[in-house]
Parts: structure tokens; C-alpha cells; sequence
């Protein structure tokens, strides 16, 4: 028992949609205070169903959920799960529904109880961290696919989440909005867990990978040397790169 | 889709408080669809129409809009002067048109076009969410005001979805015609968007509960009655009340 420090604790967690087979498979996970998970795994391997279970957006059929200590159970309990973990979905679409952005990124602040003015307050500093504090008065649905990413990251962040949840934050994004993505990540002090298919992504910001396959997640922590092949002009006579010469 | 492009000026309609909008548009349609008589709702109309010059309304949109809204009343014109009794003005066939049922179809048109201008003019120039924020603050149960909200959101997916299909069908280079290939392609066109957009506002659904929704909308901006506020309401009751005193006469 890791103790107090245990935030999400999964035991034995199976889940299959009507019809189908099993999507998550007797699956045991946990998340420690301060722990930066890495998710890696196949489309269909369970990722998202996952998160949709924790928070409570899907019942498993068997099994045991403990966050922050407490056995979860029911709408009532999911309802304070969701004021302390915020999940950033993998379509931004599906996050902002609010006709402009500074009134999407209000309205988790205002759900949790603040003032207008203390919101207004919040989602400013929000905008500002995440540097989009000119896309306050946007239309959601005319944002790029990049700028919709941070305002839906925006939405996530300005309710003070204690855990943060990413499906594939760096899908679809540039390399720049990607960097931008890692940097917020990485100034945050929070536990998160982060899916991707890109394994450099993963390792700039989270500190454990787990792999996941076939409904259950295992620890991927084996180190496999390998080498890169590259091709270029001139490649059969020898030579020396620069990165060579700094390792 | 939905732009709300009259809602973005800065004119004194556009200014007033929503809550106030909302109860003199109602009682303005109210009271205009009970008046009987044409000199009431003749100046029904003309004060419609001097909302529309106070809100600066760009008047080609709304004439395309009032276009759309008398289509339907021509409707009216084929049917009503032919059935309400009265004395015979004129016959086409075995059709009599009455005195009493054109001036009653007349009636209708100017209330329609009276109420439908003061809708766009008092309602168009307000974004939906502050109507929907008027409307609670009016206390009209939280479930319609709800029910209104998505259904404005939603159009707009479902329109997103729309769009996006249609896309893929056309890249493959369709074209519709009359043969069953487009029926049945149009077939799923429309049941791809059912359950696409099914699916999509169950995503919005889950993305909401997430962020605390509990079947409560807040709002970032409060509401406060300001002069010019108060002043207008009184101004609407005194209309108001002229028109319907003069219609009893």
C-alpha cells in the first residue's frame, strides 16, 4: 500500500461494450501522487474507455475504483471525482461547445460554485499561461486545430484539476503547438497520465510509460538498445555526424 | 451555420438588458396577435419597423428574412379569402372570395410582419446565451431553457456533420441525379448523420459532465437594470396600452 499517496487506484477493472468483446480485460492500474504516466498502445487497445471509466462516463461491468483514497461508486461520488480530475478529450470538437472561448473555459469554474468575477478572474490567468489570451473572444468552431487543443487544455486547467488526464494531447499538431503542449506540461506541478502514439512525446513529459494491449496495461521499463538506420548522399564512405561527436 | 450576425452591434437595442427584450417582445406578440382591427396594427407595424431603424439592422438581411417569412403567409392568401363567409367580392370557378376574408387574411399578414420584425430586431440582435441566461433569470423552467440552448448547439453539429459527409461524397465524385444510386446514397447520408451526430453530442454530453456540469447553466455576465433599461419598458407599456385602448374603440 502506497498510502495517502495512492490518487487512483483500479482493481480488476473489466469493461466491454454491449456486443462486443472484452475492451478492458481484469485490468489493475494505479496512479501515485506526483507520478507523470505515459500510456503507449494500439488504437482500440482500451485507452480512452479507460479514462472514460475513471471518470465515471462508463460503468465497468466488474471491479473496484478507489480515488483519493475512496471507493467510487455511483453518479453522486463520480460528481466530486470530476471537480479534481480533469480529462482533456482526444477530439477538441467534443470539449468546446460554448459559442466563444472565454465562456467555454468559464463554464467548469462557474460549475464548481466560483463568482463571475472570480471565474473571469481564473480563465484570464488561464489564457494567459497557455499564452492564447487573444482567441478570449473567438468562436469555438472557427478555431484551428491547434488553437482548439489549447482552449480545450484551457477548459481543463482553469478548474484547478489535482490529476490531469490527456487522450493523445499531441494528435493532429504541429510540431510547434506540440512544443508549446510539453512546455504547459511540463511548468505543471501535477500528477497526470497521457496517452500518445508518439513515444518521444511521451518521454519529454511524463516520468513512467506503461504499454497497453489487449484490455491490460503493463509496465514498459525494459531498456532495448537499438540503433537508427538512416540513408544519405555520400552514406558508403565514412563519416562522422554531429550528434556522434557530442555523445 | 448559426451566426448570429445581428448580434454584434452596438446600438441602444442591442444594449438592452435581455430580460427586457424578452418581456416586451412577449408582450408586444401578444397583444398584437389579439388586436382586431387595422389601425392598431398598422401602428403595430410602424413601430416594428422603428425598432429595426434604432438597431441599425443591415436591411437586406432583413428583408431576405422577411422574405422567407411571407412565403408562408401567401399560404394564407390561397385559402382564407375563399373560406371565411361574408359578401362575394369576386369568383374564380366555383370559387367565391369574400370582402371579410381578404381583409381578414390582410389582418393576418400585418400582424405576422409586425411581430416577425420585432422578433428579429429585439431577439436577433441578443446572442442566444444571453437569452437563455433573460429566460432563467425570468424564471422559465431550467429544462426549456436548456432544451433551447442545445438545440441550438446541436444544429449547428448536426449541420458540421452534415457538411463533412457531404464532402466525402463529393471527393468521390458524386453527383446526384434521379436514379437509385443517389436515393440510396442520400439513404445513408442521412443515417450516417443520425447516428454521427448521435454519437458526437453523447461525447459533448460526457465532455460537459466532466467539467461539473449538474443540469445548470451559469453565466459569466450578470445582469443590471440601467436607466435606459427602465425607461423602455415604460415606454412599451404605454404603447402597448394605446393600442390595445384604441382597438376597443
Amino acid at each position: 500500500m502506497e498510502g495517502d499517496n495512492t490518487l487512483i487506484r483500479l482493481e480488476d477493472i473489466s469493461f466491454a461494450y454491449p456486443g462486443d468483446g472484452l475492451v478492458l480485460d481484469k485490468l489493475d492500474f494505479s496512479l501515485v501522487r506526483g507520478e507523470r504516466i505515459g500510456l503507449i498502445g494500439p488504437n482500440g487497445s482500451g485507452k480512452t474507455t479507460l479514462f472514460y471509466i475513471i471518470m465515471g462516463l462508463l460503468k465497468p461491468t466488474s471491479g473496484r475504483i478507489e480515488i483519493f483514497g475512496n471507493t467510487v461508486c455511483g453518479e453522486k461520488a463520480f460528481g466530486s471525482v470530476r471537480e479534481k480530475i480533469g480529462l482533456l478529450f482526444q477530439d477538441s470538437d467534443d470539449q468546446l461547445f460554448s459559442p466563444t472561448v472565454i465562456e467555454d473555459v468559464a463554464f467548469g469554474p462557474l460549475n464548481l460554485g466560483n463568482s463571475p468575477e472570480e471565474t473571469l478572474l481564473v480563465v484570464r490567468d488561464t489564457l494567459n499561461k497557455l499564452g492564447i489570451a487573444g482567441l478570449e473572444g473567438r468562436v469555438t468552431y472557427k478555431l484551428s486545430v491547434g488553437e482548439k487543443r489549447l482552449a480545450a487544455l484551457a477548459t481543463v486547467l482553469a478548474m484547478k484539476p489535482e490529476i490531469l488526464i490527456l487522450d493523445e494531447p499531441d494528435s493532429g499538431l504541429d510540431s510547434q503547438t506540440t512544443d508549446r503542449i510539453i512546455d504547459v506540461l511540463n511548468n505543471l506541478n501535477l500528477s497526470c497520465i497521457i496517452t500518445s502514439h508518439n513515444m518521444d512525446f511521451l518521454l519529454k513529459i511524463t516520468n513512467k510509460t506503461y504499454g497497453m494491449e489487449k484490455g491490460r496495461i503493463y509496465l514498459e521499463e525494459e531498456v532495448t538498445p537499438h540503433t537508427h538506420m538512416h540513408i544519405h548522399k555520400g552514406g558508403k564512405y565514412p563519416h562522422e555526424h554531429k550528434d556522434d561527436l557530442d555523445a | 451555420m448559426i451566426e448570429e450576425k445581428l448580434a454584434t452591434k452596438n446600438t441602444i437595442i442591442h444594449n438592452l438588458d435581455p430580460r427586457v427584450k424578452v418581456i416586451i417582445i412577449v408582450s408586444f406578440s401578444v397583444i398584437v396577435a389579439i388586436l382586431d382591427s387595422f389601425i392598431p396594427i398598422i401602428l403595430g407595424l410602424f413601430i416594428a419597423l422603428i425598432l429595426v431603424a434604432c438597431a441599425r439592422l443591415p436591411i437586406k438581411k432583413v428583408v431576405s428574412r422577411m422574405v422567407i417569412a411571407n412565403l408562408l403567409i401567401i399560404l394564407l392568401w390561397f385559402f382564407l379569402p375563399f373560406t371565411v363567409p361574408g359578401d362575394i367580392t369576386f369568383s374564380i370557378g366555383p370559387l367565391h372570395a369574400t370582402s371579410q376574408g381578404i381583409l381578414y387574411a390582410g389582418l393576418i399578414t400585418l400582424r405576422s410582419n409586425a411581430i416577425i420584425l420585432a422578433l428579429i430586431t429585439l431577439l436577433g440582435t441578443t446572442p442566444i446565451i444571453s437569452i437563455g441566461q433573460a429566460l432563467n433569470h425570468l424564471y422559465v423552467p431550467n429544462k426549456l431553457v436548456y432544451l433551447l440552448f442545445l438545440t441550438y448547439r446541436y444544429t449547428h453539429v448536426i449541420y458540421m456533420e452534415y457538411n463533412k459527409l457531404k464532402n466525402a461524397m463529393k471527393i468521390r465524385c458524386f453527383k446526384p441525379g434521379s436514379n437509385i444510386h443517389t436515393y440510396k446514397s442520400y439513404a445513408y447520408l442521412v443515417g450516417m448523420l443520425l447516428v454521427n451526430s448521435y454519437d458526437r453530442a453523447q461525447r459533448i454530453r460526457s465532455a460537459m459532465l466532466c467539467r461539473g456540469f449538474k443540469g445548470k447553466f451559469y453565466h459569466l455576465n450578470k445582469f443590471y437594470l440601467k436607466r435606459h433599461d427602465i425607461a423602455s419598458i415604460i415606454m412599451a407599456l404605454i404603447i402597448l396600452t394605446t393600442l390595445v385602448v384604441y382597438n376597443g374603440r
